[in-house]
């Protein structure tokens, strides 16, 4: 039983009920069911071509949907409008799907899950169990969001900016449960890659594939983090760099510079580095310049002042990170690892423990947590 | 979205302003304060917000680790003075400021006389277990 299969036809076919006239959210339930009834029916009888049994059974379910919702005159206009069936469709309906999902009318919360519903073709069951929250939840988080966007009018093309947005804010979850987000989002972006040529898009595949790549050397086995610089660089995986570098490549060559882009930019150059010593921090610079003037984003900022302080010494570091808000998220934490490579562990000792305090996830307080004892440590012995 | 602990105590929390024992309420305002807060987490459910709710007993024990094949000492019934954790909630929201204008919400359930009992609750946010990917 092909479950891959199923979540990649799962858009075309939602797509072809909302084009043949079923609204969004009547098109979604049905297809949803089209798919437990392949699960079901599948292992025995594969069919010749999947897309249009699926295509066949929803538009089934759809109808028998509406005719208990309906009175018998609108089920009857619907039958008549029937189209013949096959699913020779010549028109990518998956795109408006990606639009419709990531529309700026929901919030991120709603567009991430019907996104991962719609397009990825996930359980409710499997998004709650990503999301840590019970199914119950789930359902009334898409069936709400369904609603919002049910009355939507698609004449012109979305934003794609919102699509990727929503995409990386998938790919960011990482995993937990049993569907790795990660993944999901690679692959839904691939897909969207295969169907625009829109640079930013190929920007942010490239981007999550050289963030991917490192991946199995992000933790250690006991789940802690471990920094970059530390990892384990034989861990990193080569088919995915070099899948991002071409994708970027093939994207900067279009001259159109982007966000994504130029993050992917700054990802590739540390991919590229046998060992840490050999980072291209000059280059890395640059690219963060591109990115502050491209997004004028302060957390670009603080990235770039750390770039600064490897590419020109500590001082420079802290120099460009006076000119930044210390409250923006991880001003301290960095402040604290440029003061110790000034030579300044008492402070940075200090401002290590201050950053674990308001750390935001588990694993980034129990690493800035061992930084500040080993300073300590240090100091004492 | 980001996940936030409203704890509810017994004791350690500042007074409330309606601060009067549950038990000296009359019979219907218990009722009442009941159904406050079930209808409220029905809503949060229906907004997608909701996690978990639960209520715990007045009855806890400090135990701790007294050397080896020893009991562990315990301590308790508790103090007056120490705190007490009477239940929690956990919602998962958008922002912060959603997150304290549900927990204002859930402090103004009816309590004594009817009227809001404007109880203290302690708002924690979650540690999350994904780290994120800048580094």
């Amino acid at each position: 039983m092909d479950e891959a299969l199923l979540r990649t036809l799962t858009p075309a076919v939602i797509g072809v009920l909302v084009r043949r006239g079923a609204d969004f959210a009547s098109a979604e339930d049905a297809v949803q069911d089209a798919l437990v009834e392949a699960l079901r029916v599948w292992p025995d009888d594969q069919p010749r071509d999947p897309r249009g049994w699926l295509v066949t059974v929803a538009w089934r379910k759809f109808l028998d949907a509406a005719r208990a919702e309906t009175s018998r005159r609108h089920r009857e206009v619907r039958v008549e409008s029937e189209p013949a069936p096959g699913a020779g469709e010549a028109v990518d309906d998956t795109l408006q799907l990606y639009f419709r999902c990531a529309h700026p009318s929901l919030t991120p919360a709603s567009a991430v899950a019907l996104t991962l519903r719609a397009v990825g073709g996930l359980t409710t069951r499997q998004i709650a169990r990503a999301y840590l929250v019970p199914e119950a939840t789930m359902a009334q988080r898409i069936s709400r969001a369904k609603r919002t966007v049910s009355g939507v009018r698609f004449d012109r093309p979305g934003d794609v900016a919102t699509v990727l947005r929503v995409l990386y804010l998938v790919f960011n979850e990482g995993y937990s449960g049993d569907v790795d987000l990660a993944g999901e989002a690679i692959r839904l972006t691939r897909q969207l890659a295969a169907r625009t040529h829109h640079e930013e898009v190929a920007g942010l595949l490239a981007l999550m594939l050289l963030h991917h790549a490192r991946r199995p050397a992000r933790t250690g086995p006991d789940g802690r983090l471990v920094p970059l610089a530390e990892q384990d660089r034989g861990l990193w995986d080569t088919r995915l760099i070099a899948e991002g570098v071409d994708v970027l490549q093939a994207a900067l060559a279009r001259d159109r510079l982007g966000e994504f882009q130029a993050q992917a930019a700054v990802a590739a150059l540390h991919a590229d580095a046998r060992s840490a010593e050999e980072t291209d921090w000059v280059q890395i610079v640059e690219w963060y310049d591109e990115l502050v003037r491209l997004t004028d984003n302060p957390v670009a900022r603080l990235n770039r002042a750390v770039a600064v302080g490897e590419a020109d010494g500590a001082r420079a570091g802290l120099a460009a990170l006076a000119e930044l808000d210390p409250a923006l998220p991880r001003y301290t934490a960095v402040a604290a690892y440029l003061h110790e490579r000034d030579g300044d562990p008492v402070t940075a000792a200090r401002l290590y423990g201050e950053a674990a305090r308001s750390a935001t996830s588990l694993p980034e307080r129990d690493h800035l947590t061992r930084e500040a004892a080993r300073l300590n440590a240090k100091l004492r012995g | 979205m980001a996940k936030y602990l409203l704890l509810k105590h017994y004791r350690g929390a500042p007074t409330a302003v309606n601060d009067v024992p549950m038990n000296q309420w009359e019979p219907e305002e218990v009722v009442a304060h009941v159904q406050y807060m079930r209808d409220f987490a029905t809503r949060l459910e229906g907004t997608g917000e909701f996690v978990d709710s639960q209520a715990l007993s007045e009855k806890g024990t400090f135990v701790r680790y007294d050397g080896e094949g020893r009991p562990p000492v315990t301590d308790g019934p508790f103090a007056e003075t120490k705190d007490l954790i009477a239940g929690w909630m956990v919602i998962d929201v958008e922002t912060y400021e959603r997150a304290l204008e549900l927990a204002a919400e859930l402090s103004a359930a009816p309590g004594a006389g009817g009227k809001p009992i404007h109880e203290w609750l302690e708002l924690r946010p979650f540690l999350g277990a994904s780290p994120t990917v800048t580094e």
